[in-house]
């Protein structure tokens, strides 16, 4: 694509949802591979797409604290859910893959790089949340010292097709975070779902050459007031508030605090909530064998400091306890992430909140030590 | 993308797949004492070969196909890479399988990993090197650069603390570093016959040390973490500061380039930002009970 097609400030245009059912051959004649929203498992899951049928048209996602149920809507609505379990991670950071192999042969061990399968995916229906949390990903996998080539070759030839949010759950804070729910960055195209279509921001050659594809029409002032009125719902209906005044030193000043026996009293260290976190990269690697012995691949499968192994050493554990996997958990994503990353590992998705058995709440347990400190 | 051979050497790790490993044959297998080996090993591709080079402190992963991957600390001279010497004690599954093998078997190697001891900071200063056990390894290249440089050190100490007379490692080689002005002093946790040297914990040579001028000290210390923080808190109780020592440290590593999360001690990554840092850096963290 011709660097210099690309506008100053996004484009705007409005497509009707007659042509958005387009968008599907559009993209599949570009050679990619279509991940969105889709009904599975009692829940809206993201996998690979082909048409608009596949997505959950009339349905929405009820979350509260330990609580997600699908509910009908009342009007047609594609993307009237929030989001569900899955994220777009595991697409780029896959939970099991190969990272090289081993060959006995005459002259000893011979050691290759896996020729990676690099699906060009296109993500269909990304939230801002989840736009700032493909960023944290990147600046993990991609800016150094050292690069995860398997992320990497993913990640740079994903197109992105962002929806903004035009609901929220009880669980979201990313206004808190400063993460949404407004797509400001890091999409080609944005979305803004309205009755009869989508009013678009195209942000990219490439998300050009897609629009350009299909047939749309000027944004009318009217579009654009009433997808301004869209979004705005999903601001109105944020009510979680998250203060993170300092929390770096907040909490690594209280890594003695009593809130970590409190909440090691109902936390399950079941993993749930570093498997939904869409930021998470933790992982380990196993060895697979064939039945001689002389092709060995090393598999690395996505892990959690909730595992009880995740820190041994030495024939012993370091983090023995769940008050000790807890702190770990979200002093890594609150606090020392910043110390890392330049960034909070957390992007106020709510996902931690809706998924965990037992409805702990990442938000509550640091109100509890601030509170403690005044 | 399908490259067996991307570079190890300075400057180029950004671009190389550092989850593969390269190819390496045992020239040499050198038994230290019971259930700790030197293996001398030498990568297969000739480029790579030369152009290795590693820094006093900084480790390996050594990977034995089926077994798995261990972080070793390099143990030989820097300014003689063709061999890259690693001090093993057989620890657990994949040491164990490097037990089992040969000259002229062959294993995975990715590195070199992380941070080194900080040299330049020696310079014109006395310099005290603090060891435990199997904490003397990952020293030994310091010793090594040192001794060749030694015209531009002060006094060089090496306090070394092992379990018990046997199981002091590279004994043969004390004569020569002390002829080239390394003082050596020893003590065992359990002694036994002929043995007449100290007993008891290593950090009591320091606090006997002697002469001792804090102010112009650097101390480097590399053992158990527990050791680690005593031989600390002798060292400021005899006047030294947090910014003048320097502690290797252990967590467990899976990829070794901070990517899958093991190893976190608190803000910091052992495996890129560690294994060396300065004291004050890491112990806000280290005294912190299952962190
Ligand atoms: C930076 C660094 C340098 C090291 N240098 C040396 C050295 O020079 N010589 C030496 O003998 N040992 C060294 N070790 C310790 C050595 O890595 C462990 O003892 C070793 O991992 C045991 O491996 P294993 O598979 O035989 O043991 P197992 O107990 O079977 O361990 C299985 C896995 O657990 C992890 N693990 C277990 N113990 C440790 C540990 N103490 N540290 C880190 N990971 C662990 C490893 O990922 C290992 O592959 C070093 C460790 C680190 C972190
Ligand atoms: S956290 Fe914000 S951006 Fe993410 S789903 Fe909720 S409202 Fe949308
Ligand atoms: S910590 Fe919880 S709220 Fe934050 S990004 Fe992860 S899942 Fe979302």
């Amino acid at each position: 694509m011709n660097e210099a097609m690309q506008t100053a400030s996004p484009r705007s245009c409005f497509l009707s949802i007659d042509q958005f059912a387009n968008l599907f051959e559009v993209l599949h004649a570009l050679d990619y591979e279509v991940i969105g929203p889709t009904l599975d498992q009692e829940a809206i899951v993201y996998d690979r797409v082909t048409s608009v049928e596949d997505l959950p048209r009339g349905w929405t996602d009820i979350q509260e604290p330990g609580k997600y149920r699908l509910e009908q809507r009342d009007d047609d609505a594609l993307f009237g859910y929030v989001v569900g379990p899955h994220s777009w991670k595991q697409n780029l950071f896959p939970p099991v893959s190969t990272l090289s192999t081993a060959d006995r042969t005459d002259e000893g061990w011979q050691f290759t790089e896996v020729e990676q399968e690099l699906p060009k995916y296109a993500f269909l229906g990304v939230r801002a949340c989840e736009l700032a949390a493909l960023k944290i990903q990147d600046r993990v996998f991609m800016e150094g010292p050292y690069v995860d080539p398997n992320y990497q070759g993913r990640r740079l030839q994903a197109l992105v097709i962002a929806v903004n949010c035009t609901q929220a759950a009880s669980t979201c804070f990313c206004t808190s975070m400063n993460t949404g729910p407004r797509c400001t960055a890091g999409y080609d195209l944005a979305l803004t779902e309205l009755p009869d279509g989508f009013v678009v921001e195209v942000a990219t050659p490439l998300g050009e050459t897609v629009i350009d594809a299909l047939e749309t029409q000027i944004a009318t002032d009217e579009n654009q007031r009433q997808a301004e009125a869209a979004r705005q719902q999903a601001v109105d209906q944020i009510t979680r508030e998250f203060d993170t005044t300092d929390i770096r030193d907040l909490l690594l000043t209280n890594l003695e605090h009593p809130q970590w026996n409190d909440v090691a009293e109902r936390c399950l260290s079941c993993t749930n909530c570093t498997m939904v976190c869409p930021t998470c990269f933790c992982s380990s690697v196993e060895e697979v064998s064939d039945l001689t012995g002389d092709h060995v691949e090393r598999q690395r499968q996505w892990d959690s400091c909730f595992n009880v192994d995740f820190s041994y050493m030495n024939g012993g554990l370091v983090r023995n306890s769940i008050r000790n996997r807890y702190r770990q958990w979200m002093t890594h994503k609150l606090a020392t992430w910043i110390d890392q990353f330049g960034t909070s590992g957390c992007v106020g998705c709510g996902r931690c909140i809706t998924w965990c058995p037992v409805g702990i709440d990442l938000t509550d347990e640091v109100a509890a030590i601030r509170e403690s400190q005044t | 993308m399908n490259s067996t051979c991307s570079t190890t050497g300075e400057n180029s790790i950004t671009q190389a797949n550092s989850w593969v490993p390269h190819t390496a044959v045992i020239r040499e297998v050198t038994r230290e004492v019971n259930e700790v080996s030197t293996y001398h090993l030498a990568l297969s591709d000739p480029a790579l070969a030369k152009a290795y080079r590693f820094q006093p402190g900084q480790f390996n992963m050594l990977y034995v196909p089926g077994a798995g991957e261990s972080a070793i600390s390099m143990s030989g001279d820097p300014d003689s890479p063709e061999t890259l010497a690693h001090t093993i004690r057989f620890a657990g599954n994949v040491t164990r399988s490097i037990a089992t093998m040969e000259v002229g078997d062959t294993l995975g190697l990715r590195g070199p990993f992380g941070t080194s001891w900080p040299l330049e900071t020696c310079v014109g200063k006395d310099v005290i090197l603090v060891a435990g056990g199997i904490g003397l390894p990952p020293l030994r290249p310091l010793i090594h650069r040192l001794l060749a440089e030694r015209h531009q050190f002060g006094q060089l100490n090496l306090l070394y603390g092992a379990r018990s007379p046997d199981m002091r490692l590279y004994t043969k080689e004390y004569r020569d570093w002390s002829e080239k002005g390394l003082l050596i002093k020893e003590t065992v946790d359990r002694k036994n016959l002929g043995w007449q040297g100290n007993v008891g914990v290593v950090s009591m040579l320091l606090e006997r040390l002697e002469p001792f001028d804090p102010a112009q000290s650097i101390l480097m210390i590399c053992g158990p973490e527990l050791m680690m923080r005593f031989t600390a808190r002798a060292a400021m109780q005899r006047g030294m500061t947090h910014e003048q020592i320097w502690v290797s440290t252990e967590r467990n590593m899976q990829c070794a380039i901070g990517l899958c999360g093991h190893c976190q001690l608190g803000p910091e990554f052992i495996c890129k930002d560690g294994p060396i840092f300065r004291y004050d850096q890491i112990s806000p963290y280290l005294i912190v009970e299952g962190l």
